[in-house]
């Protein structure tokens, strides 16, 4: 067949030995608009198979237990005729990319998320009762993430905006270095609930390359730890208004106290200029 | 503008021609010819030229000549002109040069060293007036082997199939993108590869709202680092989905699109605020290894339900071969691959002309490799960066590519003279500009059916030459070395290529 002896050495770790929807059914439990999916032992592909299935059979509300690093969650929901959009409830740890491409769904984690989260969403809204991995809410472009404790590296990458569609993450921990990198728009909460007084955050390179959106960091951070591209403001009336509301929001979801978290002293992040490497060519 | 500078261009006027029209002063975007009242006659000013000749073609008497200035300094063939010129420009300013369209630069052109072959007696040749000739090609993974089923007559394919683009001719345009070239560049690009029934590439500047109906079906989506105008109805409006790791004109660096270029319409559909740069990081950060592009290349099957293939863009460096090997086991169904001489509508001078490798010698050891680790059939392989003609196309396919794309040819089509001045967005011809008083001198109408013209002629003399072989379906080509011989390479290019020396 071919000179190095292997005959078709070629593993597909995504799609071999995927079985077919009717195959599956056993997994699913469908109550009226409830149904309840049982992902034990289900390969990425059949999980994502089962809920688009559900959804199209008109479930809106599903949840799905014994999630074991199953990757994609939600990712294959662009549903554009459906009625409502969904609400997915997974435990307890789903795998990388939970949420990409999101398209106005809701998801919530009971569990830690792995890398990945958010990534390139267009809408709707994440919320995670635990950690999550790295480059969570990357490209994200509308909708809403929540995530109780902290996040890996590079958080918030290239975050983009335009006209109303202004996406927002907040972080109830801290995060991980190059946080914000690129950051083009949007606005991400960091507040550092699990640091101990005084101790700074542990991101290094915060904002760096950031031409857009803004950052809210509560707790202590040094210049040092900051991106040559951001600089630092205090925060305005209408910036309180924004972080009063997204705090209040994440208070709901995983029970604090706003006006404790209000309490601490917030900054601003801001980008320098909208055109960081404007000037860096010979034309 | 820069001092201590020779002109690039000089300009002769022949003034018992010139009737003061003017129109070389409304033609002109860096404004080199004026008019004086007071002596009716026209000036110029010689240094703002960039020798595009739009002012040449439209003089309605002939009356000016623009070529390269013969000014030198003492000839030097390590120290010449160009390197002078760029040493002053920065000395003055401290910036990276720019450069725009394909690597200018004497490397070897391997399509001028390969010859195709034809039959003569032993086998007859095949003249496509009269006979049909299949130029339709597939592009995807293709499965295996096949299961068919007989039963009473019918047959039937049993196997799964994996989803396949169809095109007319194993032609499709390049990665172009709404930004860098302008909307009537883009749509007349749309609107040709709808026509003739092949494909277009958005590249990393989204499909605009209200193009993705008409136009969607015909065109392949980019989701590069900037992740720039996509969202889950982008990736589904797609015919196909291209993953952009690199560019052949800058391989291993990002893009960036100035702030002034972002319109209020390139602002929508790149979904990014008016004015600010678009900027491509210069690795996708959720990619840093084979398996994360596995993730991505799922990621994006996933978000479009397993209906378009996904295809990865790579830029042919030095492991090339291997790397390729890596995407099509990560899930890719197309592997494109963009070689030294791809264009750009803006990149650092010292990485276009130096960073990459010949599109031929890479393309071969690709699907070299590919073959022999039996995984050919897996994906297909789209060959890109510097195919200027229809027998570049053939020599590509039989050296292993399933279609070729077209960035450079296509814009010369439209009326590009490869003055290489893109990335000042002031494009007198109208395609790499984002200024209204330049772009409208495009009619998608009229530049869609140049395209058009190009794809017929280029597909009609392809029939030929494979007729000439005696072959009559474009598959019979692909791979096929056994056509083509190599002319003055020495032994480990024909090695690398494949294919044997003229005359063996």
């Amino acid at each position: 067949m071919n000179n190095l002896n292997v005959k078709f050495g070629l593993r597909n770790m995504f799609l071999d030995g995927v079985r077919p929807v009717n195959e599956l059914v056993q997994h699913v439990n469908t109550n009226g608009s409830n149904a309840y999916i049982d992902a034990l032992g289900l390969k990425h592909k059949e999980l994502n198979d089962l809920l688009r299935e559900t959804a199209l059979k008109g479930a809106t509300s599903i949840t799905v237990q014994n999630v074991f690093g199953q990757r994609y969650i939600g990712t294959r929901l662009y549903l554009p005729n459906l009625a409502k959009k969904m609400e997915i409830k997974i435990a307890p740890y789903p795998g990388n990319d939970l949420g990409a491409f999101l398209n106005g769904h809701r998801l919530i984690v009971y569990g830690n998320a792995q890398d990945g989260v958010g990534n390139t969403m267009d809408d709707g809204e994440i919320i995670i009762h635990g950690r999550a991995g790295d480059i969570v809410a990357m490209s994200m472009r509308g909708g809403k993430i929540f995530i109780r404790d902290n996040v890996g590296y590079r958080a918030a990458i290239h975050m983009k905006e335009y006209t109303g569609k202004v996406p927002a993450l907040v972080i109830g921990g801290t995060a991980q270095d190059f946080f914000g990198e690129y950051m083009a728009g949007g606005r991400v909460i960091l507040l550092g609930l699990n640091l101990s007084k005084n101790e700074r955050h542990k991101a290094h390179y915060i904002g760096t390359g950031m031409h857009g959106g803004v950052i809210y960091l509560r707790g202590r951070v040094e210049e040092y730890q900051l991106g040559k591209e951001v600089g630092i403001r205090a925060l305005d009336s209408q910036d309180w208004e924004t972080v009063g509301q997204y705090v209040s929001e994440f208070s709901g979801h995983f029970g604090f106290d706003p006006a404790e978290i209000l309490q601490e002293k917030f900054q601003k992040l801001l980008p320098v200029t909208s055109r960081p490497y404007g000037k860096i060519y010979a034309y | 503008m820069y001092s201590y500078l020779l002109p690039e261009f000089a300009i002769e006027r022949n003034e018992d021609r010139c009737i003061h029209c003017r129109v070389c002063e409304r033609q002109c975007a860096t404004d080199v010819h004026y008019y004086d009242a007071e002596m009716d006659k026209m000036f110029f000013r010689e240094e703002a030229c960039v020798g595009c000749q739009r002012c040449a073609v439209f003089c309605p008497t002939n009356a000016l000549f623009i070529w390269p200035h013969p000014a030198e300094y003492r000839p030097n063939s390590s120290w010449n002109r160009e390197k002078l010129q760029d040493l002053k420009k920065q000395a003055e300013t401290g910036g990276v040069i720019l450069t725009g369209s394909g690597n200018d630069k004497p490397y070897r052109i391997y399509w001028d060293h390969l010859v195709l072959n034809a039959s003569q007696v032993t086998n007859p040749s095949i003249d496509p007036l009269r006979e049909p000739m299949e130029l339709k090609t597939f592009l995807g993974r293709k499965p295996d082997n096949l299961e068919i089923e007989f039963n009473k007559g019918e047959v039937k394919i049993k196997s799964e199939l994996y989803s396949n683009v169809s095109i007319t001719t194993p032609i499709v345009f390049s990665a172009m993108s709404y930004g860098a070239i302008s909307y009537q560049a883009y749509k007349s690009l749309a609107m040709a590869a709808k026509k003739f029934g092949t494909l277009f590439n958005t590249g990393e500047g989204g499909l605009p709202l209200n193009m993705r109906k008409e136009y969607g079906c015909s065109a392949i989506v980019q989701c590069a680092s900037g992740r720039f105008g996509v969202d889950p109805e982008y990736l589904n409006a797609a015919c196909a989905i291209e993953i952009k790791i690199g560019q052949g004109a800058k391989p291993g660096i990002g893009g960036h699109l100035p702030g002034e270029k972002v319109s209020e319409n390139i602002a929508v559909t790149r979904m990014i605020p008016q004015g600010t740069d678009a900027l491509s990081p210069a690795p996708q950060h959720d990619i840093y290894s084979i398996e994360d592009l596995s993730m991505l290349i799922y990621a994006l099957k996933e978000a479009t339900n397993y209906e378009k293939p996904v295809s990865v863009k790579i830029a042919a460096v030095h492991n090339v071969a291997a790397i390729a090997s890596g995407i099509v086991r990560a899930g890719a169904d197309i592997v494109a691959i963009d070689g030294l001489r791809g264009g750009t509508g803006a990149a650092p001078k010292a990485i276009r002309d130096n960073v990459g490798i010949p599109l031929e010698l890479a393309l071969a050891a690709v699907d070299k490799r590919l073959r022999e680790e039996g995984i050919r059939n897996k994906c297909s392989i789209l060959a890109a960066g510097g195919i200027r003609c229809s027998a570049d196309v053939m020599k590509a396919i039989a050296l292993g590519a399933d279609a070729v794309y077209i960035g450079t040819a296509a814009l010369v089509a439209m009326g590009c003279t490869l003055c290489q001045k893109c990335y000042t967005g002031k494009c007198t011809w109208g395609i790499c500009t984002q200024d209204p008083y330049l772009s409208k001198r495009l009619n998608p109408e009229i530049t869609s059916q140049r395209l058009t013209n190009l794809l017929r002629g280029w597909s009609y003399e392809i029939k030929e030459m494979l007729g000439g072989m005696g072959i009559n379906a474009i598959e019979s080509l692909r791979g096929n070395r056994e056509h083509l011989r190599g002319v003055g390479l020495a032994e480990w290019e024909l090695d690398v290529l494949g294919v044997k020396g003229a005359g063996e």
